[in-house]
């Protein structure tokens, strides 16, 4: 049977997030369609034909799905999704938001955030916090599924020509709407899609101080994230959070500063390629995890470093 | 107004698991288990809009063994007025929960019913979701701001590309993230008073649910060690090493 994967997009472009999806889509086997959910999306339908190995793009462009608001999505995809064997969603906030929906309507248990396809209704993702991974066999009808980005490569995003089918969904919800956001811009890379990551935790001691991690970020061409701490101690915004509950990265290189490396903070980073702890504290469950571990004080290491890159 | 809040006896955030030698499951014997970080938020959130006025009653709900009367308790003491305890001795999957707080939902009629975001041990990030489904109610997950006024809430979440602000019409499922407040301690008076609070218990067949899943686990597995790295003694090392030996700058 076929399987629908679920675009995540901003109406004019698509996420990234999206190519790891299909890969996971086509490791499953089958004809892989995207559903491109929004409103004024044909540019994002017409990314989404391009991706290699897609085989039909269907194209639900209406107001009702300008900002993907969860109830309105589960009804479309729930409907849409009956004819498949597979759903599947990059685990994003996006896809976290609304395919918990689609499965309760479809009365079927969803799979969350898998890592690994082992055969069509057998899949690995990981538990408590990273600290065991769990294989799962599904016998539900349909199988609704997130896909953890990090867990497969991101599929070819050119080089498909699928055809676009326009559709119609169901009518709005009524019972929610959207009144706005507050979206971070930055032209440093995305976090969880960012090849050098340079984050910053509770011993970076106030905001302005992470300038000296966008400094050095800089000049890697890296994304920046932070601890829970940092967030929440309003250093710099939620966005930023890496960890079991926050974004899950694993770049090439992980730069850890300051941070003292809780499991739940561990969860979002130990699969980086390549990680370094800078902490003044030798101690620290950080260096346990990290490939090379510089007991410093953070303000004298990391300006010396960005000086010698 | 009354609100409903959900509240899992999990294992303890501080601990570190440790798989079967089977790879049956983690092992949980003798390890400390507390209420789900994520619903401490949940409870907390509820207790402040009964104290500024907003909300009338808390009831607290959770689905679990007899040993979860704990974690109620606990609610009861930071001051939700009584608890239901759905008693069941299977290991349910987010859907089953969900199928049993619908039922709850049936029952209690809450106009604001509020879940963690996320269990701490199956990291599923489903149950509220579900429920809002099942019961036809909007949803505002991963929240950092909840604000109730003139039968609807408007909820401020935390989305991966910042915050989003969604309002929805009551009766409605909200989910907590970790900036929604930041939890208060039970005093010991009140861990005294929280043992006179009412303290009902259900079970499924009473709620007319039929449990099930379609999701067998196969094995649980330790993930894959990272080999210990070395400490380097300089800057000035670090950068050689990321250059020349690790190669990934
Ligand atoms: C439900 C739940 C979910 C959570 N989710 C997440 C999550 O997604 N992500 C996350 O990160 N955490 C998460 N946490 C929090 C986690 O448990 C830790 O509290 C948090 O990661 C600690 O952040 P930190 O390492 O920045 O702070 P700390 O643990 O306080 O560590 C600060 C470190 O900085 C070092 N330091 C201080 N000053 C200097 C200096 N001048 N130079 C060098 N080093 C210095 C110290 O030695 C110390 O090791 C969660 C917790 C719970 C309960
Ligand atoms: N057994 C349970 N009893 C009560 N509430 C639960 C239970 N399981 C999950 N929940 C609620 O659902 C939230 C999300 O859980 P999950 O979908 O398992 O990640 C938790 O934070 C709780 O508020």
């Amino acid at each position: 049977m076929a399987i629908l994967v679920i675009a995540e997009h901003t109406n004019d472009a698509l996420n990234g997030a999206t190519l790891n999806a299909v890969t996971a889509a086509l490791a499953i086997g089958g004809d892989v369609d995207v559903l491109v959910a929004g409103s004024n999306c044909s540019a994002a339908a017409e990314s989404a034909a391009k991706i290699s190995g897609v085989n039909k793009v269907l194209c639900a462009d209406d107001a009702t799905y300008e900002h993907q608001l969860a109830e309105n999505m589960g009804l479309l995809v729930s409907d849409l999704g009956k004819s498949y064997g597979h759903i599947l969603a990059s685990a994003t906030t996006g896809g976290k938001n609304f395919m918990p929906r689609v499965a309760a309507l479809l009365d079927v248990d969803q799979i969350s955030e898998i890592i690994r396809v082992d055969s069509p209704d057998t899949f690995a993702r990981p538990i408590y916090a990273g600290n065991a991974i769990a294989t799962v066999q599904s016998s539900a009808s349909v199988k609704v599924i997130t896909v953890r980005g990090t867990g497969f490569d991101a599929a070819p995003a050119e080089g498909g020509s699928a055809v676009v089918e326009l559709i119609n969904g169901p009518a709005d919800a009524g019972i929610s709407s959207f009144v706005g956001e507050e979206l971070a811009s930055s032209d440093r890379p995305e976090l969880s899609a960012a090849d050098i990551v340079v984050s910053g935790g509770r011993g970076m001691g106030n905001g302005e101080n992470f300038e000296l991690l966008y400094t050095l970020a800089d000049k890697l061409g890296a994304a920046v994230g932070a601890s829970r701490a940092a967030v929440d101690a309003g250093f710099v915004p939620n966005d930023m959070q890496v960890g079991q509950t926050g974004k899950i990265v694993a770049p090439n290189l992980y730069i850890a500063v300051g941070i003292s490396g809780a499991i739940q903070h561990l969860a979002g980073m130990k699969d980086s390629k390549v990680i370094v702890a800078i902490n003044k504290d030798e101690e620290a469950p950080i260096f346990q995890v990290a490939d090379y571990g510089l007991v410093a004080d953070l303000f004298e290491a990391v300006p010396e470093l960005e000086k010698q890159l | 107004m009354k609100v409903l809040v959900a509240v899992k006896r999990v294992i303890d955030y501080n601990v570190k698991v440790r798989v079967k030698a089977d790879n049956t499951d983690v092992d949980l014997t003798n390890v400390k288990m507390a209420m789900n970080p994520f619903d401490e938020i949940a409870i907390e959130e509820a207790v402040r809009l009964k104290e500024s006025g907003v909300a009338t009653e808390v009831v607290v709900v959770s689905i679990g063994g007899k040993e979860s009367q704990e974690q109620i308790r606990t609610a009861l003491a930071l001051g939700a007025d009584r608890g239901i305890l759905v008693e069941t001795g299977e290991k349910l999957g987010s859907l089953s929960v969900a199928k049993l707080l619908k039922a709850v939902v049936d029952e209690e009629k809450p106009d604001l019913v509020i879940l963690g975001k996320q269990s701490i041990d199956n990291d599923n990030n489903q149950t509220g979701q579900m429920l809002a489904a099942l019961a036809s109610m909007p949803q505002g997950t991963f929240a950092s701001e909840v604000k109730v006024a003139d039968g609807q809430v408007a909820v401020t979440r935390e989305v991966d590309g910042g915050l989003q602000t969604v309002s929805l019409k009551l009766p409605a499922v909200v989910t907590t993230d970790l900036r929604l407040n930041e939890p208060r301690y039970a005093s010991l008076p009140n861990i005294m008073k929280a043992k006179r609070k009412p303290l009902d218990t259900k079970t499924p067949e009473e709620l007319g649910v039929t449990l099930g899943s379609t999701i067998t686990t196969l094995k649980v597995e330790p993930p894959a060690e990272r080999q210990a790295g070395i400490k380097v003694a300089s800057v000035e090392e670090l950068v050689d090493k990321l250059k020349n030996e690790a190669k990934v700058i």
